[in-house]
């Protein structure tokens, strides 16, 4: 197997704790991972990106090639389509629909919705919402990576020790609160997909 | 041994750790920062008091290493592509006073200038300096070449760099670790003269370096990191440098390459495995992440040799490299993929919200209105982010320290007033020696020491001018009355605005200082204060 993910937002929004609990479960599933972040200046609310790649094989480059990515996971949903050249034909987009509005030029928002859902493979989630509804409105990333567990070829159950060992110092409540968190995401990807 | 999950910059620190490293000196700079935050936070570094204190620039960290070396001990001296300008001058003395402990210099090139004014290639340098180069293709080499690298340097008895860039410094993977080495035992150079570097010593141990670039040489035919994978296929051979050889490897997913390659990561260019190559293939493609350096060298003038890279449009001449890139240059067919939807702006990056620049900013422009545009001279920083709209506060960027010493040039050729603009951090790493220029003429400009305590761009690494901005002006000659200080709020702006007019009429060297704490560094320590509650 091998699966190439973009995560994407804006910086300062915690896509690389995202990253860190599905490389934790490759590394519990013995699959070989790279994972590109980006650090420096973009971190000051620019547009980061990072490029997360796990195989069964040795992965060669720490970059993901255009149109080799089998899933793009966005925390924002502006940010979901600027790495379109990087996405397969066939992969599909979960992205988070709160918009993070720090530009002036920011696009009109139903335009922007309009865009997303015209797409094929598509997970839209107000991952901020079900995160609000749950009294945990600082999970909305495991939310997130819930939504997109379905698309990641490795046993969920890899994925929840990855969420266990990641929070893990920071004791059992903020555990269980971001497994609940990640379950939810993935109940409502489960849905939409089922539909 | 259960394998680490390291970003390459990280797996530096810890090869270098494991490897006897007694202390690394470094100033932040990105991609290299990690590799000394890492020490920092290590438990067994601080068991074993490893120094990882930031330097205040990276010409005091190089030297420092290099006195920590004298002294026989292991070493790492770390920055980023453009620190090593700063280095420059003790790096290329180095190579001929040689080492006594084994020194690392580790250098972090940004092609593409994710973060940087350019994106120079470090072994340039090392080829000047004429010492021995390491650049890992993978997080373990990284980590291997580390542990490795100070028993080169100390067989060599020259400091040896590695040569990482932004995506291996920023990307993670799993390495397996080395047994931990003990640290060396202080001791003094055999000959106490080596590091004398009057002419007659010079000029001997330049000899030496010189009759030591054939071992050098011999090292890199003979390293474990350069190797020579045949092909049937001889239309064409590969040379992949560093990090190049995955995106080289990204293309033969079963790992069936029908070219003879070389898998270059040891310098000098290991010339016998060069020309082996080149007599067994009619012609060369070189991937090289940065300059074409290599490219250049076996190209040469007269362009008798079928070389083909970045100097003649295989690759393009600027930027990474990529998988996707080195497939066209490959020849193969890449797939048509899709575009970017019209409706996605442009994020760039901007100051933070709440970011006392930002105030002082808004009081400098209104200021500064009577005079007209074009008259700020600033520095490296959060604060260069004043270019951007809607400030568009500065007029310059160029090298850390620039922003004093050109307002400075600007006003001798009658530019009054010019208005420097430089961060806390940036002033002691290299700002102070061009106020004394200043100060010691009596030149009529301004300078604006935004302080809000910390190394911010770099992520809040720790500042040498903090609580200290004043005495320093004091000492180097300002006169005290035209020290002002104040605190960069909404609610001030008309006291700043005043302030600064004020300033800018005198004629004379005048100090005007922002002062707040960075609203990341503070949040990140409300955060922390909480937890520990």
């Amino acid at each position: 197997m091998k699966i190439d993910i973009i995560l994407a937002g804006v910086g300062g929004q915690g896509i690389l704790s995202i990253a860190a609990c599905i490389g934790m479960a490759s590394i519990e599933e013995q699959l070989h991972m790279k994972q590109a972040e980006v650090h420096g200046m973009s971190q000051r609310g620019g547009a980061v990106q990072s490029h997360l790649r796990i195989s069964d094989k040795p992965v060669a480059s720490d970059l993901i090639p255009e149109g080799n990515a089998e899933l793009i996971i966005s925390v924002e949903p502006m940010e979901s389509l600027r790495y379109i050249p990087f996405l397969k034909n066939n992969g599909w987009i979960v992205t988070n629909v709160k918009p993070f509005i720090n530009i002036p030029n920011y696009p009109e928002y139903e335009a922007l919705m309009a865009e997303i859902n015209a797409r094929k493979n598509v997970i839209a989630i107000d991952a901020d919402e079900i995160a609000k509804q749950l009294k945990s409105p600082r999970s909305s990333n495991m939310v997130m990576l819930g939504a997109a567990s379905p698309f990641i070829e490795m046993p969920f159950e890899a994925i929840e020790k990855g969420v266990r060992e990641i929070f893990g110092r920071k004791g059992d409540e903020v555990v269980n609160k971001n497994l609940e968190a990640l379950h939810a995401g993935r109940d409502f990807a489960q849905k939409i997909m089922n539909a | 041994m259960q394998k680490l999950l390291l970003l390459g910059a990280e797996a530096i620190a810890q090869g270098a750790i494991d490897g006897g490293m007694s202390g690394v000196y470094a100033y932040p700079g990105t991609p290299s920062t990690e590799i000394t935050e890492y020490v920092q936070h290590n438990k067994l570094a601080g068991e074993r008091k490893i120094h990882s204190q930031w330097s205040a620039n990276e010409k005091t960290a190089m030297e420092s290493s290099l006195g920590m070396s004298y002294a026989g001990k292991r070493t790492m001296v770390c920055m980023k592509h453009v620190g090593l300008n700063v280095a420059a001058d003790v790096f290329i003395n180095a190579a001929i006073t040689g080492v006594n402990g084994g020194m690392l210099v580790t250098v972090a090139d940004d092609p593409s200038m994710h973060s940087s004014q350019n994106e120079q290639d470090s072994r340039f340098y090392a080829k000047f300096a004429m010492i021995p180069v390491l650049e890992p293709a993978d997080q373990q080499e990284a980590y291997d070449m580390a542990y490795y690298g100070f028993q080169l340097s100390e067989q060599f008895n020259v400091p040896v760099m590695i040569r990482i860039t932004t995506r291996i410094a920023h990307s993670r993977a799993a390495v397996a670790q080395k047994p931990l080495q003990p640290e060396n035992k202080i001791s003094l150079p055999t000959d106490l003269k080596q590091f004398i570097l009057l002419p007659a010593i010079a000029r001997r141990r330049y000899k030496g370096l010189l009759s030591s670039q054939e071992s050098f040489e011999i090292s890199s035919e003979e390293s474990k990191y350069n190797k020579y994978i045949d092909g049937a296929d001889k239309s064409m051979g590969i040379i992949a440098c560093g990090i190049a050889y995955n995106y080289l490897m990204e293309n033969y997913p079963d790992g069936n390459l029908p070219y003879p390659v070389i898998k270059l990561s040891q310098y000098p260019m290991p010339r016998k495995m060069v020309n082996k190559l080149a007599k067994e293939t009619k012609s060369l493609l070189i991937l090289e992440e940065g300059y074409p350096i290599i490219e250049e060298m076996l190209k040469g003038y007269l362009e008798k040799e079928n070389v083909k890279g970045r100097l003649d449009g295989t690759l393009p001449r600027d930027g990474e490299l990529n998988a996707t890139l080195v497939a066209k240059a490959l020849g193969f067919n890449v797939p048509e993929v899709g575009t970017v939807p019209a409706i996605v702006a442009n994020r760039p990056p901007a100051m933070c919200a709440g970011c006392g620049h930002i105030d002082a900013y808004n009081a400098l422009n209104e200021a500064l209105a009577v005079y007209g545009k074009g008259r700020v001279f600033a520095d490296i920083g959060c604060y260069t982010l004043g270019a951007l709209e809607p400030y568009e506060a500065i007029n310059s960027c160029v090298d850390m320290g620039a922003s004093i010493t050109m307002a400075k040039g600007a006003a001798d050729a009658g530019l009054v007033p010019a208005v420097a603009v430089i961060g806390d951090s940036t002033f002691t790493h290299s700002g102070m020696t061009g106020l004394l220029d200043a100060i010691q003429e009596g030149t009529p400009i301004t300078v604006m020491i935004s302080d809000n305590f910390t190394t911010a761009m770099t992520g809040g690494q720790c500042s040498h001018a903090y609580g200290k901005i004043e005495d320093i002006c004091k000492g180097l000659g300002v006169n005290p009355d035209h020290i002002r200080v104040f605190t960069p709020l909404k609610k001030n702006h008309d006291e700043m605005v005043k302030i600064m007019k004020e300033e800018l009429e005198y004629n004379g060297v005048s100090v005007i200082i922002p002062r707040r704490e960075c609203i990341q560094t503070m949040g990140r320590k409300k955060r922390e204060d909480a937890a520990a509650n």
